[in-house]
């Protein structure tokens, strides 16, 4: 197996590798840094949901509402859209609302764990297959909603979305223009990808501490036997809550950077196919265990791209059938069905002695 | 008063079709414990099946009348689906049999999608119209219609309860299905092999499921490779609504959603004040499914699932 | 000052739609005792244990523990209030290491949350700390120190059931609940659980014990409970009990004395 020690004590290599990547991608072509921005986005909804199914056990099938949340909540914040559909809006900001990155972080990640907790909450007696149909209800629920609300009032715009949203601005500079340093340019993607590569670190790190720690443990004990765990004084009730709203606030923020990244919403980004890609991600790359779930991540967010390069020809040979969207489907449900069937822990699951990687504080035993 | 009579025959018909399928959901988790998540495709797969097939049969057969052809390829279908559910259970599901519960959900998600997408790939994307075989002139009930049809769905409605009851009831397989659904194991301590009653239970779902197919296909007079979806969820909810596992429930359950969602989504702009439309009526499934799992997760008319201990 | 009462039941009964289960049951174990629960099959054992590890619900029943009033209602308070069991079908954290299922058990006894976990806090590194060096106290304690690092689903049968009781232990019990804990042994695995419970014992603590192995628990038990049909038929020292005509009717034909 992959010496996952001699990969991350080389942290100098890694580090420098993903410093340096989107200069490497860029005489390809920026659409090749626009597809890593967009994998470091998954790679943020993957890290939350593995808290809910990796840490938890909580098969949520319906994750992708807590993106949609974050999403919405951003445009409708940093568009022209309310004060447009509202005039007594546009009177109270005359300005137009406009948000700052760090107002957006803490009310994206606040809104999204307080939806996480009220979706979570019909969910907790449910046993595993049960919790997963609900929970896939509340995401095709929140899709018609947000297909629906702009009658009698237009609060989502309805299937037409939600456009001209702001870009994020960091000291002053919206990412969505290039940053002229006069002995070079970098473009606007290589500035998202940075600011989406800083979340991704953050979060892994948020996500480590979580996992080495009372509540982690927590979880994984609801996770593998949730009677013993109640027998043994654990709040299970609590705990799921917990777990809900703790990995919703990684869909709120990675749907609000989405949303300025994009400039536009509307609730066709808000499938189930969503929803399942994410537990695809995670399930395929690593229950559990973050290097698999980030590879999990990338893999499939990353492939489905890679795959327009290939798919053109075979469009050709098939008479039109097979376009890359048909392409990436196809490959992510084989892949899921293979997956349980060959290397039903995923293609990088924990290492079996339950030695963890390199422990940040050094309590290892 | 009229229009409710119209709205409870539409959901009698569309409840038909639920309990057609949400028979299927209710026989596999009552031996298996799986939620079949692929069940509404293979419903797609009948429909597009028995689709492809009319569009040969009609040119090739030009003088017979257009029940015989429906009839034709109902059965044809259903044998193809069959066929489908047969290799699917064993190649995907059966080694999973012992697997921790995630495992055998995901695939089964997978497999759904592996469906929908094989089927945009085989009859392409787009809505297809499905040939009108009956004779379309509504007949007057009261001061509501009814389709031939919508009357051909309900009467082989009752046709396939009434087989499937006399075959769970009267025959050897059926008592071996009873008996696995109450506890696999101590049936196969009796001879039972456990194997050929999974591989039946999936067969007449699936024949139950292309049987909706082609009605859905023939009452709203679209096929197309989503069509699935939304109706096997419901089928579901109304499987859990009855008592999952109880095939009476099944029945009784997905009548009774069929009717919640026709006179629910006539009245839902009324009720609330125009706020909501029809638009909503898909949420209905799901709202009913919250509210059964939260105040009566056992259904309507109790659970029946397999004795694991 | 500890109570000399850990847990005084009396009047206990509990219906099952037609079979009465339990038929005003009462029970009183001491401090440092370690008191059997013993009967024929479908005695009642079982449903006793659940009622007061609150699995199900009583029917009527006083229960005091450590003089305080006791409502076993909600499965997750019955650890807190001080009871903590095992399982005869064990049942461990299977994908978590021996050492992981240990210090879990110490959450009820700890309180950091999130933001101490996210930004360990001074509290929260003092307290993982703790918790650590504990689950390795208790594990030695067991004698499965060295197997810390090992998944639970990956030891023997024999260390599992130790595994149990040192996660059990973590909770800081006033009593620990043993369900049938020689249950698979042979008679080696037998004799090593007896001198542990006997250390447990000697170290002070309270033990409740539902056996089948009469004669592991006229060995080890202080005092002993016999059920049958749900109804109390003796109480007393394992001598006596053995002695007594009405338990030897009940117990006529399954196990000799």
């Amino acid at each position: 197996m992959l010496n996952t020690h001699a990969l991350f004590g080389n942290r100098w290599l890694l580090a420098s590798a993903l410093l340096l990547l989107p200069f490497v991608l860029q005489p390809f072509g920026n659409a090749w840094i626009r597809i890593a921005d967009m994998s470091l986005l998954y790679v943020l909804l993957a890290l939350g949901l593995n808290i809910v199914v990796g840490y938890a056990g909580l098969l949520d099938l319906g994750y992708v509402a807590f993106f949609a949340v974050g999403a919405y909540l951003f445009g409708l914040l940093a568009s022209p859209h309310l004060t447009d559909a509202f005039p007594w809006i546009a009177t109270l900001f005359s300005d137009g609302l406009h948000l700052s990155l760090w107002m957006v972080l803490p009310l994206a990640a606040g809104v999204a764990a307080l939806f996480g907790i009220v979706l979570g909450a019909p969910t907790l007696k449910l046993r595993g297959d049960y919790l997963a149909i609900v929970t896939l209800g509340f995401g095709e629920i929140i899709r018609v909603f947000l297909n629906n609300l702009d009658q009698p009032v237009n609060i989502t715009n309805g299937p037409k979305g939600i456009g001209s949203i702001d870009a994020v601005s960091v000291f002053g500079h919206p990412l969505s223009k290039r940053l002229d340093l006069g002995f070079m340019e970098i473009p606007s993607v290589t500035l998202y990808y940075y600011l989406f590569l800083l979340l991704v670190v953050v979060s892994v790190l948020v996500c480590h501490r979580l996992e080495n720690s009372r509540i982690g443990r927590a979880w994984m004990a609801i996770r593998e036997d949730e009677i013993a765990a109640k027998a043994m004084g654990l709040n299970t009730r609590n705990l799921k809550l917990m777990a809900f709203g703790m990995g919703a606030t990684f869909g709120g923020i990675s749907g609000a950077m989405f949303a300025a990244f994009q400039g536009f919403v509307s609730p066709e980004s808000f499938s189930l196919m969503e929803s399942v890609m994410i537990v695809a991600m995670v399930v395929l790359g690593g229950l559990g265990h973050l290097p698999g779930v980030i590879l999990g991540a990338v893999l499939l967010a990353a492939l489905p791209e890679a795959l327009r390069y290939v798919a053109g020809p075979l469009q050709e040979m098939t008479g039109g059938r097979l376009d890359a969207a048909i392409l990436r489907q196809l490959l992510i449900s084989l892949a899921m069905v293979g997956v349980m069937l060959w290397r039903p822990s995923g293609l990088w699951p924990k290492p079996e002695h339950g030695k963890r990687l390199q422990s940040v504080e050094g309590h290892d035993a | 008063m009229d229009v409710l009579l119209q709205q409870v025959i539409n959901g009698l018909v569309l409840g038909s079709m639920y309990a057609l399928v949400a028979l299927g959901y209710t026989m596999v988790y009552g031996i298996i414990n799986l939620i079949n998540f692929a069940h509404g495709e293979v419903l797609m797969i009948g429909a597009l099946c028995s689709w492809s097939l009319i569009n040969i049969l009609q040119p090739a057969f030009p003088d017979l009348p257009g029940w015989v052809i429906l009839l034709m390829a109902m059965v044809l279908a259903s044998l193809a689906a069959a066929s489908l559910n047969f290799v699917i259970e064993k190649i995907a599901y059966r080694p999973l049999r012992n697997a921790p519960k995630l495992a055998p959900l995901i695939t089964a998600i997978g497999m759904s999608i592996f469906l929908q997408t094989i089927a945009m790939i085989v009859w392409k994307p787009n809505y297809k119209p499905f040939p009108t075989l009956l004779p379309s002139t509504p007949i007057a009930i009261g001061e509501a219609v009814i389709t031939p049809t919508q009357l051909m769905i309900l009467g082989l409605t009752v046709v396939a309860l009434a087989v499937l009851s006399w075959l769970v009831n009267a025959t050897r397989l059926g008592r071996a299905m009873r008996a696995t659904a109450e506890n696999p194991r101590m049936a196969s301590l009796m001879g039972v092999k456990p194997d050929v009653v999974i591989s039946a239970t999936f067969i007449i779902g699936a024949v139950l499921a292309t049987l909706a197919g082609v009605m859905w296909a023939s009452n709203y007079g679209t096929v197309h490779h989503a069509m699935g979806f939304l109706p096997g969820l419901k089928a579901f909810t109304a499987a859990v609504f009855g008592g999952i596992g109880n095939l009476g429930g099944a029945v009784v359950g997905g009548l009774l959603l069929g009717l919640i969602e026709s006179i629910g989504s006539g009245y839902l702009g009324e009720l609330t004040g125009g706020v909501m439309g029809s638009h909503y009526s898909d949420i209905f499934a799901f709202l009913v499914l919250i509210l059964v799992l939260t105040l009566r997760p056992s259904g309507l008319m109790g659970e029946r699932v397999a004795d694991r201990a | 000052m500890l109570s000399q009462h850990v847990l005084q039941v009396a009047g206990v009964s509990k219906r099952f739609g037609g079979l009465q289960a339990l038929n005003d049951v009462h029970l009183n174990i001491e401090r440092g005792q370690v008191y059997g629960l013993i009967g024929p099959n479908g005695a009642g054992k079982t449903t006793f244990f659940n009622v007061i590890t609150g699995l199900y619900p009583a029917d009527s029943g006083s229960f005091v523990l450590a003089d305080q009033p006791y409502q076993p209602k909600d499965v997750h308070l019955v650890a807190k209030a001080g009871i903590a069991r095992t399982f005869q079908n064990i049942r461990l954290f299977a994908d978590m290491t021996a050492l992981e299922n240990v210090m879990v058990a110490r959450h009820v006894r700890t309180h950091s949350g999130l933001l101490g976990a996210i930004f360990r806090t001074k509290s929260f590194k003092q307290e993982e700390k703790e918790i650590a060096e504990r689950a390795h106290e208790l594990l030695a304690y067991v004698g499965i120190d060295t197997l810390a690092d090992i998944k639970a689903r990956t030891l023997s049968y024999g260390d599992q059931r130790r595994l149990e009781i040192a996660r059990a232990l973590a909770t800081d019990p006033q009593l620990l609940a043993l369900d049938e804990p020689a249950a698979g042994m042979n008679a080696t695995e037998k004799v090593q659980l007896r001198a542990l419970i006997d250390k447990i014992r000697h170290d002070h603590r309270t033990v409740l014990l539902i056996e089948h192995d009469v004669k592991l628990v006229m060995g080890l038990c202080d005092r002993v409970t016999v059920l049958d049909e749900g109804q109390v038929i003796a109480e007393g020292t394992p001598a006596h009990v053995q002695r007594d005509a009405r338990v030897m009717q009940a117990y006529l034909g399954t196990a000799q004395v």
